[in-house]
C-alpha cells in the first residue's frame, strides 16, 4: 500500500529535467556556441540567482529558444541582448550595464583599491621617515648616557 | 521532559552570559580579582548549559519526537540516521542554535587555554564575548525557539530538504559556523584592547591562533560547500557567486587579511589599528553573512526560513556590534602608535599590499552583492549582479595577489634588498613565463584564463618550496634536509598554505578554460566519443530507495584499456516533493568524467550530458592543503608554549629581522 501511495506521490511531483535539453542544440556549433555565451550572461527571471544556462525552469527554456531564435535571424550578439533588456528589463543581464548609476558599481573596486594604495603609501612613507623607537634613546636613556660619559 | 530541560538550560545560560557580560567588565576596571574571576566559571557552565540544550534537541531528533515543531517540519521516520542528527541544524532555529553552541565553546576554550592572559584583558574578553553571547540566546529564545511544542503531534513529519540529506552538506554549516562564529573571539580580543588602550605584540600573538582556527574552518566550510555544489547540483559548478557564498568568502577574505596584519603586529608593532578594525571587521561580516541567509533580503538557494523580524533583530545585532566597536574604535585608536620602523622595501610594505588587496576585493564583493537593493532603493532601478560582474571584478585581485606573493614572501622585515632577494626567483618567474607561453601556443585562440592560471600557480608553488629550501641555510643535501625537518612549524604552515592557494588557482583556471561539454539523446545500448573518451549508455532503471525513488543509468566510460561503470541517478523525494540530481563522476588528478542521466525522450532514449572537467580535484586540494598550512601553523611553538605575559616585554623591544 505504501509502495502505491509513494508511486503516485512520485508521479504527481515533477520529475527533474536539465538545463539545456538536447533538441534545443543548434545544428550550426559557431551559433550554438554563441548561444550558450549569451545564455550564460542572462538570468532565469524565476529562478534564484540562475543563468538560463544552468536553469531548469520552463522560462529559461523558453528564454533559451529566444536567443537561438534571435540569432538565427541573423541577430548580432548585443542585438540580442539589446531585445531581451527591452522585454524584459535589465533585471535580466547577469552583468550589469554600465549606465547611469550603475557605473557607481563598476568604479567601486577600481577606485576602493586607488584610495587604499595611496593610503598604503601614505603609511609606508610615513613609517620610513618615523624615528626608530629601538634606535632613538629616550631622554633618560641620553642623560644616563651623559653621566657615563662624564664619568670618564 | 528531555525537551523542556533543553529549553530550561538555554535561558538558564542567558542569564549566566548577563553576569559574565557585567561583572568581569566592573572587576577590570576597578582592579578587583575576584570579580575578573567570576568569568571562568560562568563562561564554562556557559558552554555546558548550551552543549546540554543541543543534546537535548538532538535527542529530540533522534527519536523524532514529532510534538516538536522543529522536528516536523525538519525530519521524517524514514530518514536515515545520519540526516536525523544532521537535520538538527538544516534549519533556521537548530542552526542558530548550533551557532550559540559554538559562541559559547569559544568563550569556555578562551577562559581555559586563556591562563597566560594579563587578568584585567582575559576579563574583558570573556565580557565582550558573554555580550555577543547574549544578542544571540535573547535572538533564538524570543523569534526563534527550537523547543516550541505542538497541541496535536502529527502522525510523521515533514522531512528535511533532500538536497540537505547528503553527507558533504551534512557537514558544511559546523565548520562554516565555527569560522563565522570563531572570528567573535577575534572581535572580542579586539574590543577588549580597546577598552584596555593597549595593543602590543603579545596581543598580536595571542590573538593570532583564534582568527588562524576560525580562517581554517572557514576555508574547509566553504570548500565542502563547494564541493556539494560541484557533485549534486547536476552540472559541475563549483561556485555561483550567490549572495549566501558571498557571504562566506567575505569574511573568509577579511580573516585572511587579518591573519597577515597580525604577523606585523606580532613581530613588528605597526598596523595596530588597522589590524584591531580588520578584527571588527571579519566578524562585522560574520554578522552581514547571518543578515543575508536568515532575513531574506536578498533572495538565494540557501535562504531558510526567511522572516522579517528575525532580519530586523538581525540587522540591530550587526548595527549594535558593529556601531558601538567602530565609535570604541574612533575614540581609542589614535592612542595605538606604531613602533616598528620599516623601508619602502620590506615584508611589512607586502604585508600592506596584501592587506589591501584583500580588503578591496572583499569590498567588491560586498558592493556587488548589496547593489540590486542598493540600486532598487535608491535609484529605483531593478537590476542583478551575477557571476559574469563578479568574475570580471574580483579576479585581478587575485591574479595580482598571487604575483606579488611570492617576491612578499622572501622579503626580509624592516629593510628588504629587492635585487638580492629576488635573485633566486628569477628561475622560478622563467619557468612560469615559459610555462604560460607554451600553452597559450597549444591552446591558439582561447582565452588567456588557462594560461596565466598555469603561470601564477607555477610561479606561487615553485616558489613556496624554494622559500623553504632557502631558510635551511647553506651544507650538505643531508644537513639541509635536517635542517628542512626542524624548520618552525609556522615556516612550514606558511609554505603549505601558499602552496594550497597556489594548487586551487591551478583547479579554478583549468577547470575554467578547457571544460568540455556534450549533450545528446543516446538509446540504450548506444556508443559514442566524447573527448578521448568512449562512453556508453548500457542501462537504465528504478530504483526504490529508503526515502526515495529513483532512475538510475548504467554508463560505461571507456578510455584504451581503462573501463569504468557510472551510475548516475535522478531522485524524487515523495514526501518532500522535491526531485534531486546525483552525478556520476569518475574522479581523478587530471580529470573527472561527471555524467548526468536526464529526461526519457519521446521518441525513445534518454537525454546524457557528459562533461569532462580537467584538474577539478585540485580546486578542494587546495583548499585542504590550505586550511592543512593553517594548522601546521596553529601547532607552532610559539602558540603552545609561554605566549604570555613573561614574554611580552621581551618582544616589545624590538623583534630582529629573520
Amino acid at each position: 500500500m505504501i509502495r502505491v501511495i509513494a508511486l503516485t506521490l512520485a508521479l504527481l511531483v515533477a520529475m527533474p529535467s536539465f538545463a539545456v535539453e538536447p533538441n534545443e542544440i543548434l545544428d550550426d556549433p559557431v551559433l550554438e556556441e554563441r548561444a550558450r555565451d549569451l545564455s550564460a550572461e542572462l538570468r532565469c527571471l524565476v529562478c534564484r540567482n540562475e543563468s538560463i544556462d544552468e536553469s531548469n525552469a520552463e522560462l529559461a527554456r523558453d528564454l533559451r529558444l529566444l536567443v537561438r531564435e534571435r540569432l538565427l535571424a541573423g541577430d548580432t550578439d548585443d542585438e540580442v541582448i539589446a531585445f531581451l533588456v527591452e522585454r524584459y528589463g535589465e533585471y535580466v543581464l547577469l552583468r550589469p550595464s554600465t549606465s547611469g548609476s550603475s557605473i557607481l558599481l563598476w568604479l567601486a573596486g577600481p577606485l576602493m583599491l586607488l584610495i587604499a594604495v595611496g593610503v598604503g603609501i601614505g603609511y609606508i612613507r610615513g613609517r620610513k621617515l618615523a624615528t626608530d623607537p629601538v634606535e632613538a634613546l629616550s631622554a633618560e636613556d641620553q642623560a644616563r648616557l651623559k653621566a657615563l660619559l662624564k664619568d670618564e | 521532559m528531555i525537551v523542556e530541560l533543553g529549553h530550561f538550560a538555554l535561558i538558564l545560560a542567558l542569564a549566566l552570559a548577563i553576569v559574565q557580560m557585567i561583572i568581569p567588565l566592573i572587576g577590570a576596571h576597578k582592579g578587583w580579582a575576584s570579580w575578573m574571576a567570576s568569568a571562568d566559571p560562568t563562561a564554562s557552565a556557559q558552554f555546558f548549559l548550551t552543549a546540554f540544550s543541543f543534546a537535548a534537541l538532538t535527542y529530540a531528533f533522534v527519536v523524532s519526537d514529532f510534538s516538536l515543531q522543529l522536528v516536523v517540519q525538519n525530519s521524517h521516520t524514514d530518514k536515515p540516521m545520519l540526516y536525523k542528527v544532521t537535520g538538527v541544524w538544516g534549519n533556521h532555529e537548530g542552526s542558530l542554535l548550533l551557532w550559540v553552541l559554538i559562541l559559547t565553546l569559544f568563550g569556555a576554550m578562551a577562559s581555559w587555554f586563556g591562563g597566560n592572559l594579563p587578568p584585567s584583558l582575559k576579563a574583558r574578553v570573556l565580557a565582550v564575548q558573554a555580550a555577543v553571547t547574549v544578542a544571540f540566546l535573547i535572538f533564538i529564545l524570543v523569534t526563534s525557539n527550537p523547543f516550541t511544542r505542538l497541541a496535536v503531534p502529527p502522525f510523521n513529519g515533514e522531512d528535511l530538504n533532500p538536497l540537505l540529506q547528503d553527507p558533504g552538506l551534512a557537514f558544511h554549516p559546523p565548520f562554516l559556523y565555527l569560522g563565522y562564529v570563531g572570528l567573535s573571539m577575534s572581535f572580542s580580543f579586539a574590543v577588549a584592547a580597546l577598552i584596555e588602550g593597549r595593543v602590543d605584540a603579545a596581543w598580536g600573538r595571542w590573538v593570532r591562533p583564534w582568527t588562524l582556527a576560525a580562517w581554517l574552518f572557514l576555508t574547509i566550510g566553504i570548500a565542502l560547500g563547494s564541493w556539494w555544489a560541484y557533485y549534486e547540483l547536476g552540472w559541475g559548478g563549483f561556485w555561483f557567486w550567490d549572495p549566501v557564498e558571498n557571504a562566506s568568502f567575505m569574511p573568509w577574505l577579511i580573516a585572511a587579511a587579518l591573519l597577515h596584519s597580525a604577523i606585523v603586529v606580532e613581530k613588528r608593532e605597526v598596523l595596530k589599528a588597522w589590524t584591531i578594525l580588520l578584527a571588527i571587521l571579519a566578524f562585522g561580516f560574520s554578522l552581514i553573512g547571518a543578515f543575508i541567509v536568515r532575513s531574506g533580503v536578498l533572495t538565494s538557494v540557501h535562504a531558510f526560513a526567511n522572516d522579517p523580524e528575525r532580519g530586523v533583530y538581525l540587522l540591530a545585532i550587526t548595527g549594535i556590534f558593529m556601531g558601538g566597536s567602530l565609535v570604541l574604535f574612533s575614540l581609542r585608536a589614535g592612542a595605538m602608535e606604531a613602533r616598528g620602523v620599516f623601508s619602502t622595501i620590506s615584508r611589512e610594505s607586502a604585508l600592506v599590499a596584501n592587506n589591501i588587496l584583500l580588503a578591496v576585493s572583499a569590498f567588491v564583493i560586498f558592493v556587488g552583492t548589496m547593489w540590486p537593493l542598493i540600486a532598487e532603493l535608491i535609484f529605483d532601478r531593478k537590476l542583478s549582479v551575477g557571476p559574469p560582474f563578479f568574475n570580471l571584478a574580483f579576479s585581478p585581485f587575485m591574479v595580482l595577489l598571487a604575483a606579488i606573493l611570492p617576491i612578499g614572501a622572501m622579503l626580509s622585515w624592516k629593510r628588504g634588498r629587492f635585487t638580492k632577494q629576488m635573485k633566486p626567483l628569477w628561475g622560478i618567474f622563467a619557468l612560469s613565463l615559459a610555462a604560460c607561453a607554451l600553452l597559450w601556443a597549444i591552446q591558439t585562440g582561447r582565452s588567456a584564463l588557462g594560461p596565466v592560471g598555469l603561470a601564477l600557480s607555477i610561479w606561487l608553488v615553485a616558489s613556496a618550496l624554494l622559500d623553504l629550501w632557502s631558510r635551511t641555510g647553506r651544507g650538505g643535501l643531508s644537513h639541509r634536509l635536517g635542517r628542512l625537518r626542524r624548520l618552525p612549524r609556522a615556516d612550514w604552515g606558511k609554505a603549505v598554505g601558499h602552496i594550497g592557494f597556489g594548487l586551487t588557482i591551478f583547479g579554478v583556471s583549468m577547470l575554467m578554460a578547457y571544460e568540455y561539454e556534450d549533450i545528446r539523446v543516446a538509446q540504450i545500448g548506444e556508443s559514442y566519443t566524447v573527448g578521448d573518451y568512449q562512453i556508453t549508455l548500457a542501462d537504465v532503471q528504478d530504483v526504490e530507495g529508503p526515502n526515495y525513488l529513483a532512475t538510475v543509468a548504467e554508463i560505461d566510460v571507456a578510455q584504451g584499456n581503462y573501463q569504468i561503470r557510472l551510475r548516475p541517478e535522478k531522485r524524487v523525494y515523495p514526501v518532500a516533493g522535491m526531485p534531486t540530481t546525483e552525478a556520476g563522476i569518475d574522479n581523478g588528478i587530471t580529470r573527472d568524467v561527471y555524467v548526468v542521466i536526464g529526461d526519457p525522450q519521446a521518441n525513445g532514449g534518454w537525454a546524457v550530458r557528459t562533461y569532462i572537467k580537467p584538474y577539478a580535484n585540485w580546486i578542494w586540494l587546495g583548499a585542504i592543503i590550505m586550511s592543512l598550512g593553517g594548522v601546521l601553523s596553529l601547532s607552532d611553538r610559539r602558540f603552545r608554549v609561554g605566549a604570555g605575559a613573561a614574554r611580552a616585554p621581551a618582544a616589545k623591544s624590538g623583534v630582529p629581522a629573520e
